[in-house]
């Protein structure tokens, strides 16, 4: 099947969706995408960051579809044309999106152990605005405890269900769910009972926010000042292939390996997790290599590094030669021409 | 007096019995359905009807019914949706509770055309009196051989339950209504795939409305041509009418699709006019989700055509000087109420009923509400007009359900024809400090003071 | 979010446990998650009218599947309650159609009647006000649902008599 995204044109099985598509042809036509996460079942259709225009059905009936799709959860068809990136209602949607979720979100990314590594940052910085226009007052929540672990801060979760079907695929008894409805919608185990399952620390990886963090690596550090290493351990459990973070000797957390849509490869136990935070418990693989315009690079050392000199005296205080002559009149040369006119023309003033 | 076939037989005595339902033809289409005709020829029959689905998308029914997945084996349901909750509906109310056998033989007859065997009919929570009328009906036609094992000796077996909800209007979405009905929260699913291929148990389902439903036997009684012979053009047949608010007659009519908007208003038949002296201000023709109509817009199109009870002459004009039919919810608005404040309890409905899961129809219906919660109590600043057009049309289209455009079209309609009334509010936060401002002072008496300031 | 836990007294009787029974016989095999909204009203109804997590997780035992289940389900819908409530629920429709029809003033005065605010309970545990969307009697408004049933065309008048019939006892909550 050929389906085309933003003028790309790409050959995919049946049974693609447009998103994992657009994953394929990489770039700036990828949508971003909050809920959906490719090894969760049934995740995805409900942030609406990853809406679509499909200006043509398929080759059988290529007539548009009228209202924006959901990428993930929408197949592709044969012939089908679909705009991402290009479409001004598609910006228009991810942004409108994008404010949604941040109205009554916190902003407390200072405080955030997820920044640096925040979905919804990302999509912000790509999609927001610098003001709100939201006026009320935020919604928030009391607090619960779920556990020695896991740090849930409701304020900041955006609903994705991806922790819910974490603990419904990976574990046999999820403790855990969304109460209440409408804006009230929380996740909760109702009863305080610690999430201790040993898969459950993998609703911190696979939320895209702060919600779910941590507890071990709690206000440790930010995480583009810690070191990721690819590392692997012999785990009864799990693939004991996971990221180690460092800062100096020491590891301060353990993650999944997150490619580059964020997404974990494999899951990982609470034992190499939580449990394992000695050096001499791992083989390190070497570096981990995140996306090029990710924080975390701030301090790695993947790539090789470039000096760079900048010449401060003859480029920022003195400002290029030709400028200066410019400014100061003494020199000009009023047969000098832009687009064809002469400098000193009225058709440019 | 036009004629009914919904509602004819609602005033004879003992009509929610079993046997004087019978005694009056009931089951009839049962009978004639199991013995001389085939499933299919049942679904043409609706088909030809042009019956469309009542609940408020007026999507063709038979042409829904041609849809469910027969190829892949799997068994069928028919879930009949008696969540009624559209703020100004209260039509299937009336129908289940004073001749309930007719949705019974309805839901019989429409299986048999969709071959499910075992049905469901998903009423709301809060018609906890009707759920017992239904279960004793049911219970009733069991007894009498027209439910369980081979029917008739025809060979088809039919088993049919109430299911009752818990409070959500969401569950009248129809895949929200199926996720409750497998005892979960009232999700709308992700579509597609829709429920003709993949419905309750990820069984092929048809989800129709009461109404819908309870025009089948007569269909079948007769025939579809009949039916599509009542009515103007794609409106074809009766439709339920609920209607509430400053008329003289609130309640629930039979109307054949295409009297005027005027004689359904006006006539002693139906509503007899306006409860009071008061002039008529707005009104709702679908249902809260709707777009409101101010006065000039009501009896005459925006071409000056006469606005007729149809789902093309109601939406004569799309949303500019246009509404919908939807579900027949029909709300009168005299001059002593405030649009503001009911465009804001509409919001707070919508805010209190978005179920959650996605992102603008779970923030966007809570932000409008307290935008609008502020206007009506004298906070308003003047740029939450267009702020609130613009948080609607962000909504709007974007969500998984159409509750999103039910909580955006009614805020967009309600600026779109009284945006001075909501400047109003604005300007002068002394003046709407009670909540019955408009009943001494209407809004005609005080309109030259916003027409006055241009800001 | 922390929840205050609240005690109460559980009693799935023989005749209760026949229904629920019942109520699940009208799903396919291992469909019977299918029947929670039901035997939630069912078990509900039998108990003051409202659910301690005790008692979901009773109902979660009954239908063999996780407590979870039962809490997401119980917090989505409107009607079931998660704390001991007053014994006459006087919920008054406040949708548009409604208010059109004066029942924010017939509110208020009940309230002031009772000596309780919108979603308060009167000290001796007998009533409770609360205010709630669309009941489906917007032509019938102003209107409450008490119970099973529906009081509608209500005047000031009508809710002294309901109010007084609650004190002697007058009024059947569930009809069963």
């Amino acid at each position: 099947m050929k389906v085309t995204i933003d003028g790309q044109a790409i050959e995919v099985e049946p049974g693609t969706t447009i998103l994992q598509a657009a994953r394929m042809i990489g770039g700036e036509v990828v949508p971003p995408a909050m809920c959906y996460h490719s090894k969760l079942k049934g995740s995805g259709g409900k942030c609406r960051c990853c809406l679509v225009e499909v200006a043509k059905g398929s080759e059988a009936d290529p007539r548009p579809m009228p209202k924006l799709m959901a990428s993930c959860v929408t197949g592709c068809q044969d012939g089908m044309e679909i705009n991402s990136k290009s479409s001004p209602r598609v910006q228009e949607a991810r942004k409108s999106v994008t404010e949604f979720l941040l109205i009554n979100h916190p902003l407390d990314c200072p405080v955030c152990d997820q920044a640096g590594e925040c979905d919804l940052q990302n999509l912000s910085f790509e999609h927001g605005k610098s003001e709100s226009r939201f006026i009320e007052e935020k919604r928030t929540f009391e607090p619960e405890d779920i556990g020695p672990n896991i740090q849930l801060h409701m304020n900041r979760c955006i609903l994705c269900y991806r922790c819910v079907m974490v603990a419904d695929q990976l574990t046999d008894n999820r403790v855990h769910g969304v109460m209440d409805r409408g804006d009230h919608s929380n996740i909760s185990t109702c009863i305080s009972k610690a999430i201790d399952n040993e898969f459950s620390g993998n609703m911190i990886d696979v939320c895209p926010v702060g919600a779910l963090t941590d507890k071990t690596f709690r206000f440790k550090s930010r995480v583009w000042f810690n070191k990721p290493y690819d590392a692997h351990r012999d785990c009864p459990t799990c693939s004991g292939k996971t990221t180690v973070w460092m800062f100096g000797n020491e590891i301060q957390r353990v993650t999944g390996r997150k490619d580059e849509f964020h997404e974990v490869e494999e899951f990982i136990c609470n034992g190499c997790r939580f449990d394992h935070k000695d050096v001499n418990d791992w083989v390190i693989e070497g570096p981990r290599a995140f996306e090029k315009d990710s924080v975390i690079n701030q301090n790695n050392y993947v790539k090789k590094l470039e000096t760079v000199v900048i010449n401060t005296e003859e480029t920022i205080l003195l400002g290029r030669e030709v400028d200066r002559k410019k400014i100061s009149m003494a020199e000009i040369d009023y047969n000098e021409k832009i687009d064809g006119n002469p400098v000193n023309s009225t058709k440019n003033g | 007096m036009s004629q009914k076939i919904l509602l004819d037989k609602v005033n004879i005595p003992g009509i929610k019995t079993y046997e004087v339902y019978r005694q009056n033809g009931g089951y009839a289409s049962v009978e004639k359905a199991l013995k001389t005709l085939t499933p299919d020829e049942v679904v043409e029959e609706v088909k030809t009807s042009g019956l469309r689905g009542r609940g408020g998308a007026g999507f063709p029914a038979g042409m829904k019914w041609s849809f469910i997945d027969k190829k892949s084996g799997k068994p069928r349901h028919l879930v009949c949706n008696a969540d009624e909750s559209e703020p100004g509906t209260f039509k299937d109310r009336y129908l289940m509770e004073y001749i309930p056998h007719l949705l019974i033989e309805g839901m019989i007859t429409s299986s048999y055309a969709l071959g499910a065997n075992l049905s469901y009919i998903y009423i709301r929570g809060e018609y906890m009196w009707i759920y017992k009328i239904l279960e004793r009906a049911i219970a009733e036609a069991k007894a009498a051989g027209w439910l369980g094992k081979n029917i008739l000796g025809s060979g088809y077996d039919l088993e049919l339950y109430v299911q009752i909800g818990g409070g959500a209007y969401i569950c009248g979405e129809e895949t929200a209504l199926i996720e409750s009905l497998e005892g979960k929260r009232g999700n709308p699913r992700i579509k597609p795939p829709f429920p003709a291929v993949s419905g309750l148990w990820a069984n092929p389902t048809v989800v129709n409305n009461v109404e819908t439903i309870a025009a089948v036997p007569w269909i079948v009684n007769n025939s579809g041509a009949d039916y599509a012979k009542i009515g103007v053009g794609r409106s074809t047949g009766t439709k339920l009418i609920s209607a509430s608010g400053h008329i003289k007659n609130p309640g629930v009519y039979e109307i054949e699709m295409g009297i005027t908007v005027y004689e359904f208003m006006n006539s002693d038949e139906y509503l007899g006019g306006m409860s009071s002296d008061r002039p008529l201000k707005a009104f709702i023709p679908g249902g809260s989700s709707v777009p409101v109509l101010p006065a000039h817009l009501i009896y005459k199109t925006a071409n000056g055509e006469d606005r007729l009870m149809t789902y093309e002459s109601l939406s004569d004009g799309g949303f500019a000087t246009g509404s919908m039919l939807g579900s027949g919810g029909f709300i009168v608005y005299d001059d002593t109420s405030c649009i503001v404040r009911n465009t804001w309890n509409f919001s707070r409905f919508y805010h209190h009923e978005s179920c959650g899961q996605c992102s603008p129809c779970r923030e966007g219906t809570g932000w409008m509400e307290k935008v609008l919660h502020r206007i009506e109590n004298g906070h308003g600043r003047e740029e939450d007009i267009d702020l609130l057009l613009s948080i609607q049309s962000k909504i709007e289209g974007n969500t998984i359900c159409p509750l999103g455009d039910a909580a955006a079209w009614p805020v967009a309609a309600a600026i779109r024809h009284f945006r001075e009334e909501f400047e109003y509010h604005i300007r002068f936060p002394e003046k709407i400090k009670n909540r019955d401002h408009f009943v001494a002072e209407p809004f005609e008496s005080v309109k030259h003071l916003v027409s006055k300031l241009t800001v | 979010m922390e929840r205050t836990h609240y005690k109460q007294e559980i009693n799935i009787t023989d005749s209760l446990m026949t229904r629920i029974n019942e109520l699940i016989s009208h799903y396919p095999e291992g469909k019977q998650k299918s029947a929670l909204l039901p035997v939630l009203h069912e078990v509900q109804d039998a108990h003051d009218n409202w659910l301690s997590f005790e008692l979901m997780d009773k109902v979660a035992e009954i239908l063999q599947i996780k407590p979870i289940e039962v809490y997401e389900v119980v917090s989505f819908y409107s009607m079931f309650n998660q704390r001991p409530i007053g014994k006459y629920m006087f919920e008054f429709c406040q949708t548009s159609p409604c208010c059109l029809n004066g029942v924010e003033d017939l509110m208020d005065y009940t309230c002031e009647k009772l000596g309780v605010k919108v979603g308060e309970t009167t000290a001796d545990g007998l009533f409770e006000v609360r205010g709630v969307e669309c009941l489906g009697a917007c032509g019938y408004a102003p209107m409450m649902q008490l119970g099973d049933s529906y009081k509608e065309h209500l005047t000031k008048e009508k809710v002294d008599q309901i109010i007084a019939d609650c004190r002697d006892n007058k009024i059947t909550l569930h009809d069963k």
